[in-house]
């Protein structure tokens, strides 16, 4: 898709012990990554429903990324493993519904990764870019 | 509709050099509730914040946002802040302009429009907050520790000190742990006994510690401040409150030949017996495994021996009921069982022995009383071989063993090894090792000494096998510097058996909802920063529970647990974090998602009368969430399959309206 000016919208949730940590340490280094990425604060990945993520891209987003804590490393020990069992079902529901793959993403990041945080940013915007709007689940009447 | 402030902070030229601030108060001061926005150099300055109170007074603004660094950094600032403009600190959000904005994008345009953006999703939140209020529960003032090792002991002696009251529950019959089995103790090679035994003492004469001897936890409920905890005493046959532990009876009851588990089954002890001459309490226990009265109702002697009339044939297991407020768990460990390793001959050879037996056969109040001598045949050792990582340091392909190093042997080994040089010049002592490893103050020179000064023959290599031929332990073993094999004929082997946790510290867990590592040792809260706290509010770790450990160590843990259970008890009421689960009665139908996925078990049930459409009532099952357990992480919200878990300060409909507002 050859849009000069596309930029994409990315929804990031980032759980507060470590991933938004880690977004802060990438912003203490000054390590940049796209504006489009916006980041949503919850206290542990566990706490992301799979309706926000179909809100998101109801209301018009490209891609959503989940950032949690590295498995084993979870503040509140198991939260992880429950958002990565339940992403992967609702990943392949979206895969199903014609929601491309690239459009989602669980992703590790500790608070001492800001490095990490920046290289999955840059990474998933430009995979997201790629692929274009998205436009399956966007629910129009929200644009007036 | 809420009356909202907006305070976009320039924090000098950080936000504002690649943010326009002024575009961004412009711009926010559409959004629908706001009445108010400006913009500050430094909002989290004193100057800053009486703005905020300012204009919470002008404007009766509901709620702020405020547009600065990370919430992570002064949350809590503008919190306070809030609450002193006579708001609730709840009513309060962020949005991360700096770390998240101007610090990573350069693009003055584009980063304005995002600080924007973020900005409005901070509003669109702050519209759905409501007003929290942290809640309060008193603390009991008197703490449990499981366990009456040198750990236990030391942890509740500190808690004591403080002026709290202290119970300790042991299962065995006397507190002590180990290290009352041990000799010498490294590195300073004081007796174990010396310093051991003067603080078992000032444990049962404390009067704020109370020791619950040969007993075990049965059940655990409540939570951090509030544990119910019941207390099963096991029937010891004595009343322990006469014995006066004058040790007739154990001299006069006619069943001699049961292993005596404090000397490791080395001897044998009678049916009736007190483990050890400095035990606390001292008092007499009847096995009811060997007990002649008890199994056929046939002997009484000790009955009839007993001057002060303590023998109760009839007594049984007491349930005691305490309310504590914080819990130590200090378990401790057990070596492994040596079952698996056949190539050392363990269970073949009586002359092949564990570093813990060791410990007892050169112990003044061992079987030997202190003498070294081979346990086959009563002679005096001339060659002795000790093997170390005997189970430890283990691949996981090899099905046996430990992965873990278990930390401690290599120094009980230098030990053994040097004072056997010490006490018999003519004894010959070989340590294989894989690696020596000496990382405290004073071991590397300690072990030094053994190789050095006491001649202590060190080889680097594994033995590969040992095997019992006539009086002689052939050892097979390679010299890996030397690059040779070697053959060794010993009187003695002793195997450095790795250690693990005790096998009952796995129910304890579940009961206290602890969590463990593979291996079951309990974890902490934090690996780094809260080593003796576990997950669990109100539940801490003392001593080898935690992961092997030697007795140093062991202490200074045990006094910070202590200092962590002080800290607690100190407190009047403990005041926990607002952001909890709630739920929603008339939509949860008591399915049980819920609790399923609450790592602290804060969710439990109850049965609640509820006005049906049809003007009838009905008692239906529903979820009730404790806020003084919950911890707030969510997972429950999104188990919740009807939709009736919420959490508050992150409630749906709170995130949702930020999804809406960054992707419109
Ligand atoms: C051979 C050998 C030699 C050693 N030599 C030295 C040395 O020289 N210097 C040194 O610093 N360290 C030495 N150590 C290490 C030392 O033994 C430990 O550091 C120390 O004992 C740890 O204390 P603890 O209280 O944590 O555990 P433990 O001593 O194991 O005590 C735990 C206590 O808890 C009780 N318990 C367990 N489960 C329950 C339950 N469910 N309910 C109630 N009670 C329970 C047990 O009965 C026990 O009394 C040696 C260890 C070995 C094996
Ligand atoms: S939010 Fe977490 S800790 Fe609180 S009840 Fe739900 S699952 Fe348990
Ligand atoms: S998961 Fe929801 S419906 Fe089920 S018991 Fe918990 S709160 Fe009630």
């Amino acid at each position: 898709m050859q849009m000069t000016d596309y930029k994409p919208k990315i929804v990031a949730f980032c759980c507060n012990w470590c991933s938004y940590a880690g977004a802060d340490l990438a912003g203490n280094n000054r390590l940049s990554y796209p504006a489009e990425v916006k980041i949503i604060r919850v206290p542990c990945s566990c706490r992301v429903n799979p309706t926000f993520i179909l809100r998101a891209f109801q209301r018009g987003a490209d891609g959503v990324i989940i950032c949690g804590c590295h498995p084993g490393d979870c503040h509140y020990t198991s939260g992880n493993y429950f958002a990565r069992r339940r992403m992967a079902l609702l990943f392949s529901m979206l895969d199903y519904l014609g929601i491309e793959r690239e459009r989602t993403r669980v992703e590790w990041v500790s608070a001492a990764e800001g490095a990490k945080f920046a290289a999955t940013m840059n990474d998933f915007v430009s995979t997201v870019a790629a692929l274009g709007e998205n436009r399956r689940l966007e629910d129009l009447r929200c644009k007036k | 509709m809420q009356r909202i402030g907006v305070f976009v902070c320039w924090c000098g030229s950080n936000i504002a050099a690649t943010v326009d601030v002024e575009a961004v108060s412009q711009a926010l001061k559409d959004e629908p509730g706001v009445v108010f926005s400006t913009n500050y150099q430094y909002m989290c300055s004193q100057a800053g914040q009486d703005l905020i109170k300012q204009a919470v007074a002008e404007h009766g603004l509901t709620g702020i946002v405020i547009c600065s660094c990370s919430p992570r950094m002064h949350e809590t600032t503008f919190r306070r802040a809030a609450a002193a403009a006579g708001l609730n600190p709840y009513m309060v959000e962020i949005a991360n302009i700096r770390e998240q904005c101007s610090w990573v994008h350069k693009d003055i345009a584009l980063g304005t429009q995002k600080a924007i953006v973020l900005g409005r999703a901070a509003v669109a939140k702050l519209h759905l907050n409501a007003p929290l209020t942290p809640g309060e529960t008193p603390v009991t003032k008197r703490a449990l520790v499981i366990g009456g090792g040198i750990a236990g002991i030391q942890t509740a002696l500190d808690i004591a000190d403080a002026g709290f009251k202290v119970d300790i529950v042991e299962k065995k019959p006397t507190i002590g742990g180990k290290m009352s089995q041990l000799d010498k103790t490294f590195p300073t090679l004081d007796c174990a006994a010396c310093i051991l035994t003067p603080k078992m003492v000032e444990a049962a004469q404390n009067e704020n510690i109370t020791i619950y001897s040969y007993s075990e936890v049965e059940s655990v409920g409540g939570f951090v401040g509030n544990f119910d905890v019941t207390i099963r005493k096991k029937a010891r046959y004595v009343n322990e409150s006469i014995c006066t532990g004058c040790g007739l009876c154990t001299e006069k009851c006619p069943v001699k030949n049961v292993p005596n588990e404090f000397n490791l089954g080395m001897d044998s002890r009678r049916a009736v017996y007190i483990p050890f001459a400095q035990a606390v309490p001292k008092v007499a226990t009847i096995d009811p495994d060997y007990c002649n009265m008890l199994k056929n109702g046939k002997c009484g002697v000790c009955a009839r021996v007993c001057t002060a009339g303590a023998i109760d044939y009839k007594q049984t297991d007491e349930l005691i009921e305490q309310k504590y407020g914080a819990i130590v768990v200090a378990t401790g460990y057990e070596p492994i069982k040596l079952d698996k390793f056949d190539e050392f001959a363990y269970n073949s050879s009586p002359d092949v022995i564990t570093s813990l037996e060791f410990e007892r056969l050169t112990n003044a109040a061992g079987p030997t009383s202190g003498k070294l001598l081979r346990p086959s045949d009563g002679k005096h050792p001339h060659r002795i071989v000790f093997v170390q990582c005997v189970g430890s340091r283990c691949a996981a392909a090899a099905g046996k063993g430990k992965e873990y190093c278990s930390k401690i042997c290599c120094m009980y080994t230098a030990k053994q090894a040097m004072l056997v040089r010490d006490k018999y010049p003519d004894t010959e002592v070989y340590v294989f090792y894989i690696d020596v490893r000496t990382p405290g103050k004073n071991f590397d020179e300690f072990y030094r000494r053994a190789a050095e000064e006491y001649g202590v023959k060190y080889v680097k290599g594994m033995v590969g096998k040992i095997s019992p031929q006539g009086e002689v332990l052939k050892v097979q073993a390679s010299d890996l510097i030397a690059g040779r094999q070697l053959h060794i004929d010993a009187d003695l082997v002793v195997l450095a058996a790795a250690i693990e946790p005790d096998r009952s510290a796995r129910p304890l867990a579940t009961m206290l909802t602890a969590s463990m590592d593979t291996n079951d040792f309990f974890t902490e809260a934090h690996p780094k920063l809260r080593p003796v706290e576990s997950p669990t509010a109100g539940v801490f770790l003392s001593g080898a529970c935690q992961g092997p450990k030697d007795i140093p160590e062991t202490v200074a843990q045990a006094g910070a647990a202590a200092a962590k259970v002080i800290g607690l008890l100190a407190k009047d009421k403990l005041t926990s974090n607002p952001c909890v689960a709630s739920v929603d009665e008339l939509m949860c139908n008591g399915c049980s998602s819920c609790e399923r996925v609450c790592p602290y078990g804060a969710i439990s049930y109850v049965n609640k009368e509820f006005r049906m459409p049809d003007r009838t009532v009905a008692l239906r099952r529903v979820a009730s969430v404790n806020p003084a357990v919950c911890q707030g992480c969510g997972a429950c919200t999104v188990a919740c399959m009807s939709g009736a878990m919420d959490l508050r300060g992150f409630e749906a409909k709170q995130i949702i309206a930020e999804v809406d507002a960054i992707c419109k």
